[in-house]
């Protein structure tokens, strides 16, 4: 069966567009609810649930107060920055989901229909530069606000993405030295099985390259300004960090922007690391789209949907884990932040981007097909690493009281004194 | 010394950010799945109340229907705030009765004086707490108000019995 062509792939990618769009914002709302169930359960509370039952109108009321609810405007605010930054905010997150693959092909009359909205061959570059943009939403609210919260708010927020974007972006070098291909159904089709030396490894990524998806969901965690990293909001020290001046639906659409840099990052990390719409243990739903149009497998409208619930079951578990995460732990403090992005990350990055690559030189030396052998090695590998990860490096390390990191050594003088007050001078 | 400070050892040479946060994770998941929840769901579910709780006034009623109080003005004198405002009359057989009998719930601090003062055992206060009003004036309860309410009087303490069993 051949891609489609002409008018039908204009009605096609109209559906997709709309159909896409429409799920995503579901999901969004409903995942504002669920993250405040979450966070009820774990503090032994109820969550939301006076709303329709179980609480499940929560959502719609919350929608409609946003709605509802008086527009304020701080005095002196830039008003163009002021009412651009909140859409800035929402709309990479949402716009991202354009070249995300989100199941296999599915077979029509009129022709295979890829169940990507625009399947850009540089997918993979699109999605950074689009996952950059987020930070002008936050950094442009918290200078057009005109209040040193948001603006304090916006600092930290540049300074965070920027340095945890290095991280991200790093992070996926291994997966493109793997795949050798930026399109983003070529990295889904990666992980699965086809025959031997095709480029396909038969394993999800975050089994060869274990260290690199660890890395790169923390730094996604960050990307999205969620606890530990949400000093950008930071409720406890700058009252509402960057949206702190912002109400109703202004407010509405930076917090609808939230959750979907949720998904949206939840959805990135399920391509790059848990084989995108992959099933696992299961041939059947290994399809493929040449660059020449031949498809290798047996498209079906079936399997199109399994892999499109494998898809969405995937995306929404690590949705669920980042809610776990976020009512786990506090807040980073700013210089340990920044101490995990640029002296921890980024350098454990660059020696792992060259042990993988020597590894998968290597590999490739010795005439090891890529396949279920080639994975299997880099796996072993990647165990050894983990172990030394978590108990070599990571000892020790846990977050110190800020006087100890200046400690000094025993005998040297100390670096600050103390002043004295005048009462306790003699 | 007045109080001390619990230094926490922290085992820092061994301890590590991934091992630290699976630990807590654990013990969050244990919550999410099997949450022991502490919340009351107030409408629906109400406090079982002491019967010694302090709350909203009431009259006490004879049993055609008149209040008890014969405005001996014991009362408003020994309010500690003067939330009491009385102006006592005299009917055609010579009894003492409550004129004007106001009580402003909003200064009254609910120390339960006026209950006991009161030689007829006329004004009690109730265990009672849901008094929400649209306004100030309604809180100013008068004398039809308080004999209106049909909630429990609170009871004394009695030194004979200091658990009131």
């Amino acid at each position: 069966m051949e891609p489609m062509t002409g008018t039908s792939f204009v009605v096609f990618t109209a559906l997709k567009v709309v159909l896409f769009f429409v799920l995503l914002l579901v999901f969004v709302a409903m995942s504002t609810y669920f993250e405040r169930k979450i966070a009820g359960f774990i503090q032994n509370r109820s969550g939301p649930n006076r709303v329709g039952p179980l609480g499940l109108l929560q959502v719609a009321a919350d929608g409609l107060k946003f709605i509802l609810k008086e527009e304020t405007e701080p005095g002196g605010a830039n008003k163009v920055f002021f009412f651009l930054a909140p859409v800035l905010a929402l709309v990479p997150a949402t716009v991202l989901f354009a070249v995300l693959p989100f199941a296999a092909p599915l077979p029509t009359r009129w022709g295979l229909v890829e169940m990507i909205v625009a399947d850009v061959p540089v997918g993979f570059l699109y999605v950074l530069a689009i996952a950059s943009l987020g930070v002008y939403g936050m950094v442009m609210a918290g200078w057009a606000s005109n209040s040193k919260y948001s603006f304090l708010g916006g600092l930290r927020g540049s300074a965070q993405m920027i340095s945890y974007e290095v991280a991200l972006a790093m992070s996926l070098v291994p997966v493109l030295m793997l795949v050798g291909n930026v399109a983003m159904p070529e990295i889904v089709s990666a992980q699965q099985r086809f025959a031997e030396g095709t480029g396909a490894y038969g394993a999800w990524f975050v089994l060869p390259l274990m260290v690199a998806g660890l890395i790169f969901v923390v730094s996604g965690v960050a990307e999205t300004g969620r606890v530990p990293f949400d000093l950008p909001e930071a409720e406890s020290e700058l009252v509402g960090g960057f949206h702190t001046e912002y109400s109703a639906m202004k407010f509405g659409m930076f917090f609808l922007g939230e959750y979907a840099h949720l998904i949206t990052t939840a959805a990135l990390i399920t391509i790059f690391f848990l084989g995108g719409w992959d099933i696992p243990f299961w041939e059947g739903d290994n399809i493929r789209v040449l660059a020449d149009g031949t498809v290798i497998g047996e498209p079906a409208w079936w399997k199109t949907l399994l892999t499109l619930g494998s898809f969405t079951v995937k995306s929404l578990a690590l949705v669920l884990f980042f809610m776990w995460l976020r009512w786990t732990i506090p807040r980073f403090r700013y210089d340990q932040l920044m101490d995990l992005g640029w002296k921890v990350f980024i350098p454990l990055l660059m020696g792992y981007i060259m042990l993988m690559g020597l590894a998968m030189y290597l590999l490739d030396s010795w005439g090891i097909p890529s396949g279920l052998k080639y994975s299997a090695a880099l796996i072993g590998l990647n165990v050894v690493l983990m172990v030394i990860l978590v108990w070599v490096v990571d000892r020790g390390s846990v977050v110190k009281g800020a006087t100890a990191r200046t400690r000094r050594a025993p005998g040297t003088a100390p670096a600050r004194k103390r002043p004295v007050a005048p009462n306790e001078a003699d | 010394m007045p109080g001390s400070v619990k230094v926490v050892v922290r085992p820092e040479a061994s301890a590590s950010y991934v091992r630290a946060i699976s630990t807590g994770l654990g013990i969050t998941l244990k919550h999410m799945v099997k949450p022991k929840k502490q919340t009351q769901q107030y409408p629906d579910e109400k406090w079982d109340l002491s019967r010694r709780l302090r709350g909203t006034h009431r009259m006490a009623t004879h049993e055609d229907g008149r209040a008890k109080c014969v405005g001996c003005g014991l009362c408003p004198t020994v309010c500690p705030v003067n939330c009491i405002k009385l102006i006592p009359a005299e009917d055609e057989n010579g009894e003492r009765y409550a004129a004007v009998y106001e009580i402003d719930e909003f200064r009254c601090i609910f120390c339960g004086f006026c209950q006991e003062v009161c030689p007829v055992e006329a004004i009690h206060l109730g265990v009672h707490y849901e008094n929400a009003e649209y306004s100030r004036e309604r809180w100013v309860y008068d004398l039809e108000r308080l004999t209106e309410f049909e909630h429990p009087f609170t009871a004394l303490w009695d030194p004979f019995d200091p658990a009131s069993e």
